[in-house]
């Protein structure tokens, strides 16, 4: 999902540029309440985003005959909210654009809105929806970091569509040839997403009961009692 | 095995085969199997659009393909020994907690 640098015609560029800066500066400052607000989260925080660390630089083969990599933000998104991610995941990038000349920073603003902005959004709404409809919280967390993957990817799609129409039929087409790229692709991906964020979340579940009591991601007791 | 671990297991495996599968199907096409769908998404512009010239080049990029996957490496090994850092603390807390309450102070 990583637009290469130089690869969105300038204005694009800087209008995703300004369309992530405001979800970036709301999250940063989430963030930072987020760690005066409860100190003792600061470590699960970091096992977040070094989760996304993790994720995004695993390149893995799949059906396409291609590959791409999961990006890691569903978990986070669910265990601190989506603004956090929008630091966290901007910072993968950052440290790929500028380390690792994958994606870039005049793609920058486009990436962080893929990855880092609609990916953990659809993974919370996700994440909400089936567990207010009942669901388990395996299924959830599934549901919630595959799907928030896939968004990230479809998303890259229509960025590139939009930035490069097919010469003759336009935008449609061009979606139709990059989302043949990315999210086709990226389907057994983001159910490899979705099982690691279950496991992960399994394990927490045992080691940091009440750090998830605290986030709200398990009922306190007095909530199992109502 | 416990239930717990026996599921965990089944997890882990479970994306391992997703990974192995398209290679051990040969599912690779093209002169280079494999490569990575932002390369091929570059290419696609490269070829509908021949005169679109990137106009920002990274300033930096790494100097060799193995250069690339040692920071690649480097970036997972990264996030590997922290989330692990993270589970060691994590687990000896709890199991202190839980020594803790099993034998109150008298």
């Amino acid at each position: 999902m990583h637009i290469a640098e130089g690869y969105l015609p300038p204005v694009q560029a800087a209008a995703w540029f300004a369309v992530s800066a405001p979800f970036v500066v709301h999250g940063s400052r989430t963030l930072v309440r987020q760690v005066r607000r409860d100190p003792d989260s600061k470590l699960l925080l970091g096992a977040a985003g070094a989760f996304t660390f993790v994720l995004s630089a695993l390149k893995i083969p799949s059906v396409t005959g291609s590959c791409s990599h999961p990006t890691g933000t569903g978990l986070g998104a669910v265990l601190f909210r989506p603004p956090v991610m929008s630091v966290l995941g901007g910072i993968v990038l950052l440290f790929q654009a500028v380390l690792l000349a994958h994606g870039g920073l005049s793609t920058l603003g486009a990436n962080i809105f893929s990855m880092a902005i609609v990916g953990p959004w659809v993974a919370f709404a996700v994440y909400a929806l089936v567990r207010r409809a009942g669901g388990g919280m395996d299924v959830a967390v599934f549901a919630a970091a595959a799907l928030g993957d896939l968004a990230t990817y479809c998303v890259t799609s229509v960025q590139l569509a939009l930035a490069f129409p097919d010469p003759a039929a336009g935008f449609v087409a061009a979606l139709a040839k990059f989302g043949g790229i990315f999210a086709v692709t990226q389907i057994p991906l983001a159910i490899s997403e979705g099982l690691l964020s279950v496991l992960v979340v399994r394990l927490l579940t045992r080691t940091s009961g009440d750090d998830l009591r605290r986030l709200g991601v398990l009922p306190t007791p007095a909530e199992v009692r109502a | 095995m416990k239930r717990f671990t026996r599921t965990n297991l089944v997890l882990l495996l479970a994306v391992l085969a997703l990974a192995v599968a398209p290679v051990a199907l040969g599912l690779g096409s093209g002169d280079e199997p494999f490569t990575g769908a932002d390369a091929l998404a570059e290419q696609a512009i490269v070829d509908d659009h021949p005169d679109y010239e990137p106009w920002f080049a990274p300033i930096y990029e790494p100097p060799s393909g193995e250069v690339e996957s040692a920071l690649f490496a480097l970036q997972a090994a990264l996030g590997a020994g922290f989330l692990g850092y993270y589970f060691g603390v994590a687990r000896t807390r709890q199991r202190q907690r839980s020594t803790a309450a099993e034998q109150p102070r008298e």
